[in-house]
């Protein structure tokens, strides 16, 4: 079924929670300096689709290049040792390279997905059981190539307006929400803060998700 | 796919994501999402906020020797990418994984109830519930926050009827008294972050044998 549209996340009114602001860390110091445009930061959605699609190699390094300081440093400030968190980029690489036919742009952006895959492999090794997943929803190669090409285009507009939403929030706000998508705050503090709007974005994957089920079904019939 | 009308609440996806949910609460969640792509497409927004998050922080240098042992693996055929177990009949992946076996290994509780305990830790427990048509779960009220997932059949409640792929969420305030619908056996994945207190005499003292 489908819901209204606008689930909001909207929390005007909600106070900011005391504990996110006490000790909050800056991540976002370089933003204004290398601020990434809506183009920018689709390049490493390029190089994934080129992983999926060619196992280009030089894509894979662009990818481990940009990504494995950021997923470092995110596991470390999550509380995982240096070595741990090493061990943990690795597994997340090898995982991209090894999954990237389940990617699908049209849901995902790269950063998305790979952010995923980095929760799911640290939960495993934190708590040394295997994270329970949803199922997985696969896009075979065939029904992604019918899909509207300007999907994935959509997608990168909504993460641009997110991204500056996220920007003019007052400091410390935006670093309750870093800190909570960093893996800082606890389940209750989680509970208690909120403060990101996702209704647009969350429609936008809704439909990606019925035009998928609608290509599958498709599929099945052929 | 029948309509599901009760969903996951916001913090509780914005939790999942973020990887601070216990376990419990995690495989609600998964399973819940395993049927429910109106709250999948919510789990990846949220994940692609993580993602812009992730694309703005500030790294930490990697190692060169991580570097070598990526690249290393990229053709090394003995690496292995750990799979989750498919869904097998009602049960999502997640849920086949804990139960370690593709379906439940039941106890009796009594009148033809029956539980199966997945996980325990001290962050909370998960476990299936059967319950036959028309019968009711014990009255109970919760020192915490139970989520209850129903995976087969329904059941109905003082807040209202759950179908499959419907999760109920019940705290503190919730004092209720969950009836299996009469169509079919009620399956449903029930995980709290508390130990359940039964109101009656007799259950209390069954609570410490049966871990209800």
């Amino acid at each position: 079924m489908l819901r209204d549209a606008t689930i909001n996340f909207d929390t005007t009114g909600t106070p900011p929670i005391a504990a996110g602001q006490a000790f909050a860390g800056k991540i976002m110091d370089d933003r204004k300096s290398a601020k990434p445009t809506p183009e920018a930061a689709c390049e490493q959605t390029d190089w994934l689709v080129a992983v999926r699609d060619k196992r280009d190699k030089l894509a894979f390094a662009r990818l481990y290049d940009h990504f494995s300081p950021r997923l470092k440093g995110m596991l470390v400030r999550s509380g995982m040792t240096q070595a741990a968190a090493e061990d943990v980029v690795q597994d997340v690489m090898l995982t991209i390279w090894r999954k990237a036919h389940l990617y699908d742009e049209t849901r995902a952006r790269a950063s998305a997905w790979i952010y995923r895959i980095a929760r799911n492999r640290q939960i495993d090794v934190i708590r040394r059981r295997p994270r329970p997943v949803p199922d997985e929803l696969i896009a075979e190669a065939e029904t992604r190539e019918t899909r509207e090409a300007d999907a994935a285009i959509g997608l990168e507009q909504e993460a641009a307006q997110l991204r500056e939403a996220i920007e003019a929030l007052p400091e410390a706000q935006r670093e309750i929400i870093e800190r909570a998508y960093v893996g800082e705050l606890t389940q209750a503090e989680i509970r208690e803060a909120t403060g990101l709007a996702l209704g647009t974005i969350k429609s936008r994957i809704r439909l990606a998700l019925e035009k998928l089920r609608h290509e599958l079904r498709d599929l099945r019939e052929e | 796919m029948t309509e599901i009308t009760h969903h996951l609440p916001d913090w509780l996806v914005r939790s999942y994501a973020t990887g601070s949910l216990g376990h419990a609460f995690s495989l609600v969640v998964a399973a819940h999402v395993s049927q429910c792509d109106e709250c999948r497409a919510r789990l990846e927004a949220e994940e692609l906020a993580g993602g812009l998050v992730l694309d703005d922080l500030k790294g930490m240098a990697p190692s060169d020797d991580l570097r070598r042992r990526v690249f290393d693996g990229l053709d090394d055929d003995d690496v292995i990418v750990a799979e989750q177990p498919a869904r097998a009949g009602i049960y999502p992946g997640a849920v086949v994984e804990a139960m370690g076996a593709d379906s439940p290994r039941w106890r009796a509780l009594g009148g033809g109830i029956k539980q199966a305990i997945l996980s325990e830790d001290k962050e909370g427990s998960a476990r299936l519930l059967y319950i036959p048509p028309g019968m009711a779960v014990p009255d109970h009220t919760h020192g915490g926050l139970e989520l209850t997932l129903v995976l087969q059949g329904s059941f109905s409640d003082e807040t209202g009827r759950f179908g499959v792929g419907d999760v109920e969420v019940a705290n503190d305030d919730l004092d209720h008294t969950p009836i299996a619908g009469m169509e079919d056996v009620c399956i449903c994945l029930a995980a709290t972050d508390a130990p359940l207190k039964f109101k009656g005499l007799l259950p209390r003292l069954l609570q410490p044998i049966f871990r209800i």
